[in-house]
């Protein structure tokens, strides 16, 4: 294979070359920009010079010399890729000419910093990789509860303080919770609850007028509102809405290391962060659940007058006599329950976050997820509970 | 390449960064007025003034991250304001940016910190994308299973640096670093300084450093500017610096520390 006098053209900028095989050595001629910009040409450029200084043709040749007279701007990728090029030839049998003293100055850089071994993270058997994984997940589990159950004993012992000493209560942070969590919330709670009322009423009011039951429908929407559909679905917008602000607020403060800036103040995290959010949540939930009470009943009302022509009077006798205060009270019994599910799920997920954005965001789409799962699993035990008990 | 490379357009003789008349305040507050401001193609350029007085504010006006109420930015002899967004592209791929901490993405590990712009800017094969980003990080001196790491994994002054070699991933014409060596030991600083320079002469680099560091403004930054009273006040050699009669100039350039760092120089 004899190497023809190969020169490929290109526009004053485009990286090219040509290989002039000369009497005992050879001369490849390099020309046009070494860039970022035209990295991408020149690697396959590069490449196809390897392969012609490979060649036994090339080997063989003594000295080869690089001519960078023609060479425009070098930047680090060109530089690499010049890199790249030369190490195919033994450093002995190579001579550069025309090369500027910055350039060579940055190749002799490049070289150093190619020559910085590779780190390459270590090979795990997909058996390994699986059961690491899974005892990550273990260890997590574990740490997970121990917080869980911290963040309890802290709200007990701050509890138990407080009655002792009711001077060291933070009362205004636990204000400002409340209204964060339950006047801010309202709005938003009596709306939704007055529409569940109305759609139970409007559904229930649909399928009794074919037994001529009409009236049972007040029977219907006073326990199963009440009793279920009103904390259930509170529980769940406060998960949503405080639960996930929660996470959010203490896991950005753990990222900026304001938690760790309060261990050293000599404050207790979970005592001025923890505290204040459980008790303003467990406050608020009963009362956002006595207002969702209201506004269903309100709602099935206005339905009932409206589209199941039972006049509002005929609904409240009926809804006397249907329920009693216990209904009321078996319902609204569940909220701090529920209340101290969301705030210690939220906060231990607050507390968890790690340095990333991606984490932050993890932790509070597993807090809202979790909550909400935990809220329906509590109210299922309840149910169980009240089975049990005959009310 | 008109507009693929903005940087190439510029006679070498002119400045690649032109501000004039630069107004910047929030509400009833005025934090630039009238400012005017040259840099020099190839030149490390060291900014310094007061807290306050609004050196990073400056930074982010030219780079258009703060409204300004008047004035004219011209990179590479592009007024900001006048281009289309090919070229505006084409500027952002051209600079690269020091935030003051680091601003690395959380997310991704510092290697895929260094190929963001070069995944996005440019058709690269990932071998090379790979081997460049070690490159990057040999560059500016972090070990090599550095690379494998994440931000929140990393000290202050190896966020400084893996932040450096994002900047530096495309190669760009100008930098712009907020106090690169502020949080770093003196050694370290040092080496920091060193890398500076060396970048500059091999690569051709033109440097835009907001920095308090009076070491640094003695042994790299060719030229210093000093801002004071909403405006640039004075601009020059380190040899202006002292004899310039102002009494922040002089007290930042002649006070305690300062000789202390002259006196170490000598």
């Amino acid at each position: 294979m004899g190497f023809g006098s190969r020169r490929v053209r290109w526009s004053p900028t485009e990286p090219g070359w040509s290989f002039d095989p000369t009497e005992g050595g050879a001369r490849l001629v390099l020309g046009g920009d070494w860039t970022i910009r035209t990295a991408g040409r020149l690697e396959q450029r590069v490449a196809e010079m390897v392969t012609t200084l490979e060649a036994p043709a090339a080997t063989a040749l003594a000295r080869i010399d690089f001519d960078f007279t023609d060479v425009g701007q070098i930047d680090t990728a060109g530089a690499l890729l010049l890199d790249r090029l030369t190490a195919t030839v033994p450093e002995e049998r190579i001579g550069r000419i025309g090369l500027a003293e910055p350039q060579r100055v940055l190749l002799d850089e490049i070289r150093a910093a190619v020559q910085a071994p590779e780190v390459l993270p270590p090979k795990l058997s997909p058996i390994v990789g699986f059961l690491t994984a899974l005892g990550r997940y273990g260890v997590s589990l574990a740490a997970e509860s121990a917080l869980v159950v911290q963040l309890l004993g802290g709200v007990a012992l701050v509890l138990v303080t407080a009655i002792r000493h009711p001077s060291r209560v933070r009362f205004i942070p636990f204000i400002h919770q409340l209204e964060r969590t339950c006047v801010n919330a309202a709005p938003i709670v009596l709306l939704m609850s007055f529409l569940i009322g109305a759609i139970i009423a409007q559904q229930g009011a649909f399928y009794f007028r074919r037994f001529g039951a009409d009236l049972y429908v007040v029977d219907m929407v006073g326990v199963l509102t009440l009793r279920e559909i009103a904390v259930l679905l509170t529980a769940v917008m406060v998960a949503g809405r405080s639960g996930s602000s929660f996470t959010a607020e203490l896991g950005s403060m753990k990222m900026r290391e304001e938690v760790d800036a309060l261990q050293v103040i000599g404050l207790d995290p979970v005592e001025v962060l923890v505290v204040p959010r459980l008790i303003a949540l467990m406050v608020a939930l009963p009362i956002l659940t006595f207002l969702a009470d209201l506004a269903s009943i309100f709602g099935a009302a206005v339905v009932c007058q409206v589209y199941g022509g039972i006049p509002t009077e005929t609904f409240l006798q009926r809804l006397a006599a249907a329920v009693e205060l216990r209904t009321f009270l078996v319902g609204i019994a569940k909220a701090p329950f529920m209340a101290m599910i969301i705030g210690l799920v939220a906060c231990s997920e607050g507390l968890q976050v790690a340095g990333s954005a991606e984490s932050l965001g993890a932790r509070t789409t597993v807090s809202v997820v979790k909550s909400i799962f935990m809220v329906i699993v509590v109210d299922g035990i309840f149910a169980i509970f009240y089975a049990a008990v005959g009310v | 390449m008109t507009t693929d490379d903005p940087a190439g357009d510029l006679a070498a003789d002119e400045p690649i960064l032109r501000v004039r008349d630069i107004t910047v305040g929030f509400g009833d507050k005025l934090i630039l007025e009238g400012l005017d401001l040259d840099v020099k193609r190839g030149e490390i350029l060291g900014f310094v003034g007061g807290s306050g007085t609004g050196k990073s504010v400056l930074m982010r006006t030219i780079l258009g991250l703060n409204p300004r109420r008047g004035g004219t930015v011209e990179v590479f002899g592009h007024d900001l304001d006048a281009i289309d967004a090919a070229t505006r592209t084409g500027i952002e791929r051209s600079w690269g940016v020091l935030f003051q901490h680091g601003a690395l993405f959380s997310s991704l590990t510092v290697l895929q910190n260094i190929q963001v712009p070069m995944r996005e800017h440019m058709k690269l094969s990932q071998g090379l994308m790979d081997d460049l980003a070690r490159i990057k990080l040999a560059l500016v001196g972090l070990p090599p299973d550095a690379g494998a790491k994440f931000p929140s994994e990393l000290s202050g002054g190896m966020i400084k640096r893996a932040s450096l070699a994002r900047a530096l991933a495309l190669d760009p014409a100008i930098v712009f670093l907020d106090e690169p060596t502020s949080g770093l030991d003196p050694i370290g600083a040092g080496e920091f300084d060193d890398l500076i320079a060396k970048l500059r002469d091999t690569l051709g680099l033109t440097v835009f450093m907001v920095t308090h560091d009076l070491d640094s403004l003695r042994s790299v930054c060719d030229r210093i500017a000093v801002l004071g009273d909403r405006k640039v006040l004075v601009i020059g050699p380190m040899s202006t610096m002292l004899t310039f009669d102002h009494p922040w100039v002089k007290a930042y350039f002649r006070g305690a520390r300062a000789r202390g760092a002259t006196a170490r120089g000598n």
